[in-house]
Formats: C-alpha cells, sequence, structure tokens
C-alpha cells in the first residue's frame, strides 16, 4: 500500500472533482434557490401583504425557509456517487473517508448554505426585515448553514441505498435541525430588539465546531454500511 | 472466561429460554405495582391544595415520562452494543424498544395536555419540557421509519443504530435549546406549579406507578423482543422445535 497519494493531493483532486460535478449539473444547484424564494413569495400571499405584519415575521421565515431548502438538497448529496459507484472507489482507495467527506460536505454548502445566505438580505428587504436585522440574519445564516450541511449530511448517508430517501431524510433530519433554528432565529430578533448578539453568536460556532468535528465519523460509518448492503 | 456471561447475553437463543421463565414475574410484578399504585394514587391519596383532584393525572403522566426518555437511552445503548461488539441480540433490543418508547412519549403528551387543560386553561401550550418531548417523539418515529424502509435486515439495524447515536449525542442540546429558547419567550401567564416540595402521601404512590411503569416497559420490551427474535431467528432449528411441541 506504499502507492497510496498523498492527502494533499487527494484533497485537491476530490475538490476539483465536486466542483466540477456541481458545475455541470447547475439546474440542480439552483433549484433549492429558486425554492427559497418560491417559499417566501407565499408568505405576504398567505398570511399579510403589510410591512407591519411580515417584519416580526421575517427572521424566522427566511430561516425555516434556508432550512428547508437546505433539507431539499441534501438528497443529491451522495446520491449520484453511489449509482454510479463512484462512492465505493472512494471507501476502497485506503484514503482517509473523513476528508473526503468533509470535501463534499463543503462543496455542498457553498453550492447551497453560500448562496442562500447571501440572497437572504433580498429576502429580508422583501420581507420588511427591519434595519438592525440584516447583519446578524446574513451571519448566523452563514454559520447556521455550515451545520445543516454537516447535520443533514448523516441524514444522506443513512438513507442513500434507498431508492425513494427523500421523504424520510427529512423526517430523521427535522430533530436535530431544532437548536440551530432556535439560535440563529434567537440571534436575529435580539437584534432586532437591540440586545448583544454574542451569545448566540458563540452557541452557534460551538455547534459548528461540534458538528465539525463529529458529524463527518457518523457520515463515514453510514456511508460504509450503506455501501456493504 | 470472564466475558463469559456477556457473549452468552447476545444468544437470542439463551435470552428467550431466560425469559420465558422471567416473563410471567415481570408481568406480576407490573400488574400488582399497577393495581396497587393507581388505587393508592386516585382514590387515597390527599387532593391537591390548588389542583384538587385534578393532579391526580400526575400518577401516569411523570411515570410515562420517565420511562419515554429512559427508553430511548435503552434504544441508544443498545445500538452501540450492537454496532462495537456485533450482537445479534442488542440489535433486536434497539428495533423493539423504539415502538415501546413512542407509545411512552405520546402517553406523556397526552397526559400533559389533558392535564394542561384544567390547570393552565388551554389544551396546548408550547413549553420547554412539551416541546422537548414532541421533539423526542419525532426522533422515536426517525428510527421507526428507517427500521421499516430498508429491506435488508442487517442494514436496517446498523443504520437505525447510527441515527439513534447521533440522536442520543443531540438530546442534551436540544434540551438545553428548548429550555433557553422557552426563556427567552416569556409566556410569563403559565407557570408550572412547583413540584419540588412534593408531600409524602402523594410522593409514595407516585414512585410506586413510576417502578410499576418500570416493570410494564421491561414487559412489553422483552415480549416485543421476544417476537422479534422468533421471526429472526425463525430458520433455526431451535426455532422450529418450539413450534413443533406447541
Amino acid at each position: 500500500m506504499s502507492d497510496i497519494a498523498p492527502q494533499s493531493h487527494v484533497l485537491s483532486a476530490s475538490l476539483r472533482r465536486e466542483f466540477v460535478l456541481a458545475f455541470r449539473n447547475r439546474g440542480e444547484v439552483a433549484n433549492p434557490l429558486i425554492f427559497f424564494f418560491c417559499i417566501i413569495i407565499f408568505v405576504p400571499l398567505g398570511i399579510s401583504p403589510e410591512g407591519k405584519v411580515l417584519a416580526p415575521l421575517a427572521p424566522g421565515m427566511i430561516w425555516i425557509v434556508a432550512l428547508l431548502a437546505t433539507l431539499l438538497s441534501l438528497d443529491r448529496l451522495f446520491r449520484s456517487d453511489w449509482e454510479d459507484g463512484s462512492l465505493e472507489q472512494m471507501l476502497l482507495s485506503g484514503q482517509s473517508l473523513y476528508l473526503i467527506v468533509i470535501n463534499k460536505v463543503f462543496v455542498h454548502w457553498l453550492t447551497t448554505g453560500l448562496p442562500l445566505t447571501a440572497l437572504s438580505p433580498f429576502l429580508g428587504v422583501m420581507m420588511s426585515l427591519p434595519a438592525e436585522g440584516y447583519l446578524p440574519l446574513v451571519s448566523s445564516l452563514f454559520l447556521g448553514t455550515c451545520c445543516l450541511s454537516l447535520i443533514g449530511a448523516i441524514g444522506a448517508a443513512l438513507t442513500v441505498a434507498l431508492r425513494r430517501g427523500g421523504l424520510l431524510l427529512s423526517l430523521i433530519i427535522m430533530p436535530l435541525y431544532v437548536p440551530v433554528l432556535i439560535f440563529g432565529t434567537a440571534a436575529v430578533r435580539s437584534a432586532i430588539d437591540g440586545y448583544s448578539v454574542s451569545g448566540q453568536f458563540a452557541v452557534l460556532g460551538a455547534m459548528l465546531t461540534a458538528a465539525l468535528v463529529l458529524a463527518p465519523l457518523a457520515v463515514s460509518g453510514a456511508l460504509r454500511i450503506s455501501v456493504d448492503s | 472466561m470472564t466475558w463469559q456471561w456477556f457473549h452468552r447475553l447476545g444468544s437470542p437463543k439463551w435470552f428467550y429460554e431466560k425469559t420465558t421463565v422471567w416473563l410471567p414475574w415481570i408481568a406480576a410484578a407490573a400488574v400488582i405495582l399497577l393495581v396497587v399504585g393507581s388505587i393508592w394514587g386516585l382514590a387515597f391519596a390527599p387532593p391537591d391544595a390548588k389542583q384538587g383532584n385534578s393532579y391526580r393525572i400526575i400518577y401516569i403522566h411523570v411515570p410515562a415520562s420517565f420511562l419515554a426518555l429512559a427508553g430511548y437511552y435503552v434504544m441508544a445503548i443498545s445500538g452501540a452494543i450492537g454496532l462495537i461488539w456485533r450482537m445479534k441480540l442488542s440489535f433486536m433490543v434497539l428495533k423493539s424498544a423504539a415502538p415501546v418508547g413512542a407509545v411512552l412519549t405520546f402517553v406523556s403528551l397526552i397526559t400533559g395536555s389533558i392535564w394542561g387543560k384544567p390547570t393552565w386553561g388551554t389544551w396546548w401550550e408550547w413549553d420547554a419540557r412539551i416541546t422537548s418531548m414532541l421533539v423526542l417523539f419525532f426522533l422515536y418515529l426517525g428510527i421507526i421509519a428507517l427500521q421499516s424502509a430498508y429491506r435488508q435486515q442487517e442494514a436496517a439495524d446498523k443504520t437505525s443504530a447510527i441515527l439513534a447515536l447521533v440522536g442520543m449525542v443531540n438530546i442534551p442540546i436540544i434540551y438545553k435549546s428548548v429550555d433557553w429558547w422557552y426563556t427567552l419567550h416569556q409566556p410569563a401567564t403559565l407557570k408550572l406549579t412547583e413540584k419540588s416540595a412534593i408531600d409524602p402521601s402523594m410522593a409514595y404512590p407516585l414512585i410506586t406507578m413510576i417502578l410499576a411503569f418500570y416493570a410494564v416497559y421491561a414487559w412489553l420490551l422483552i415480549s416485543q423482543i421476544r417476537v422479534e427474535v422468533l421471526r429472526r431467528e425463525k430458520k433455526t432449528r431451535w426455532v422450529q422445535s418450539i413450534g413443533e411441541v406447541s
């Protein structure tokens, strides 16, 4: 096993591969973002177009829809690699599965979480979010969507071997998203109310760190089982 | 040598034979404790100073909530044992514990809601404990759904074991965050009655009921596991010989 490639090489190669795949499937990447917008349109239509009504709902609604959009995009995280057998090759390669998983999740975040974060100020305008809320909204989504991608990857890995895993994936991952949602929206809301938000960001950062360390372990374990079966 | 007992625990046949002997005793203990505890709690314990007789649902609500939470740990720890030592039996425990735990969580939610109506004046209140119980209920449902989604038993067992472990890491985080969220919201008008100084005349029947629920839980869980053992081992000779005798 002396001819195993060095890790830096694997890292850059798999990163490049993920980027190319994401770029060639632009439609799939765009779908969650379009979904994000569509649902936000439903809020004024379904509740009320008045700014006074929308403003208190804005932080929570934007966060919930970002969460749903992430959930929607998770199914494709390992699916095509599993179907064409490249996932099996990755497991057999003898390389650290941890790094490969981190890479995949990172690119997933770059193509869903980051665009969602970038879009959120526009949705804030449409939802008449108060001015103090924008910076906390963007930064809490920035940290929070990382957590969502990492935790969601566990669900994606657990259901990858199932033909219709999409709905099941949402069902098993939703309860695990509760803390992220609570602290994400709390950060925006207390910023609007004029309180300090450092506590909420500290907790979001702590959750991100914990997820970064622990989630890939669970993902690797789940992927091994899925490939075996 | 010293580990022999541990490995014997993993044998479905050993488990089945032992529990055939144990189960009537556990069932008897459960019935006796349930009858004693509920008559004591419902008829002889004094009524509450503020809530009158409506507080008596505590004798079902509190034990059910206890077991709902403990049941998750039973499930997750047996899942971990299964993943580490590859014991067949522990995966059967995992699978059987999920529906039992889900039912207990549901009972806890329903009785809490019924209790909330006379005490708080509403069927549903987004209280921290209720909300985290609801999340726990969905964690259970997730395990059950994952179990039934896989055709191959081995994949179902291992994936749900991983999910149960991830959930176990998350339960304290979920609980703390919901608690924190609730204190931030401050619905102000409602407050849980202070239960810190519960009178012994109310506490003893409650303890009896908690013990009774533990016994009922063991009874239900073992019966579920026995069915699972028979289902999975139906091709072995010892299971078929049971069928021939009866």
